[in-house]
């Protein structure tokens, strides 16, 4: 299935990309996780600590065992430092 | 307006005056006003506040509706900006109204410690030195666990 890709903050400066469409077999976020750290080592690297990535699907928060379930946005950014 | 998100300015006398005058006779007004820390030696340049349009809306509603859930309050109003800040900016407040001032006080402590850790927004230091990402804080984290199912306040 076709998801768009959205990063924030330290996660999209280390890919390098604002947003991206992806094509993905990954039954869940954590999958789909792994399928972009074998990318490259840019990926590698903005993925290396699953402990500080957060993911939401359709800007909604989800834990990373979500499935992604034709989920059209997928994001992923670093614990969230507002207030 | 109950949520806004902007990257102008804001004047938080005016906006506690505008929130007041909505809720009159409410009986209790609590607010928070977060603003932009020096870092010491005046050093810093900027601060940059990165959001997720769409979710962040969505994100700041639905901790409100909580909030209103929760408590017996009149109103409740967010207000976060988004942006390049300078030292001594305000950044974001939360106003709650209640009848009693328990209810006020613990909706803007719960209002805040939602907003800090599940709205999104990423904080950026910039100073003579370089940039960095602000780390999130445990304590931030820790404090939502107050407000669970269990805990003896709230």
């Amino acid at each position: 299935m076709q998801v768009e890709i959205r990063y924030f903050a330290w996660l999209r400066e280390r890919v390098g990309t604002a947003s991206e469409q992806v094509e993905t077999q990954a039954a869940t976020v954590a999958d789909l996780i792994e399928e972009l750290r074998r990318r490259d080592e840019g990926y590698a690297l903005a993925f290396s600590d699953t402990k500080s990535i957060r993911a939401a699907l359709d800007q909604t928060l989800v834990d990373l065992d979500a499935p992604l379930a034709g989920a059209r946005e997928v994001a992923f950014f670093p614990p969230m430092t507002g207030g | 307006m109950s949520i806004r998100v902007q990257s102008d300015a804001f004047d938080m006398g005016r906006e506690l005056n505008d929130f007041a005058a909505r809720v009159a006779g409410a009986g209790a007004v609590v607010s928070f006003t977060g603003i932009t820390r020096d870092l010491g030696d005046g050093d810093l340049v900027v601060m940059e506040i990165e959001h997720y349009p769409g979710m962040t809306e969505t994100a700041l509603a639905a901790i409100r509706d909580q909030a209103m859930a929760r408590f017996s309050l009149a109103d409740a109003m967010i207000l976060h900006r988004y942006g390049a800040l300078a030292a001594a900016d305000p950044i974001m407040m939360v106003a709650t109204a209640a009848r009693h001032r328990a209810d006020a006080f613990a909706a803007a402590e719960f209002l805040m410690d939602y907003l800090k850790s599940r709205a999104p927004f990423w904080k950026k230091e910039v100073t003579a030195q370089g940039a960095a990402w602000v780390e999130a804080r445990a304590e931030d984290e820790d404090a939502l666990a107050r407000w669970s199912p269990g805990a003896d306040q709230g």
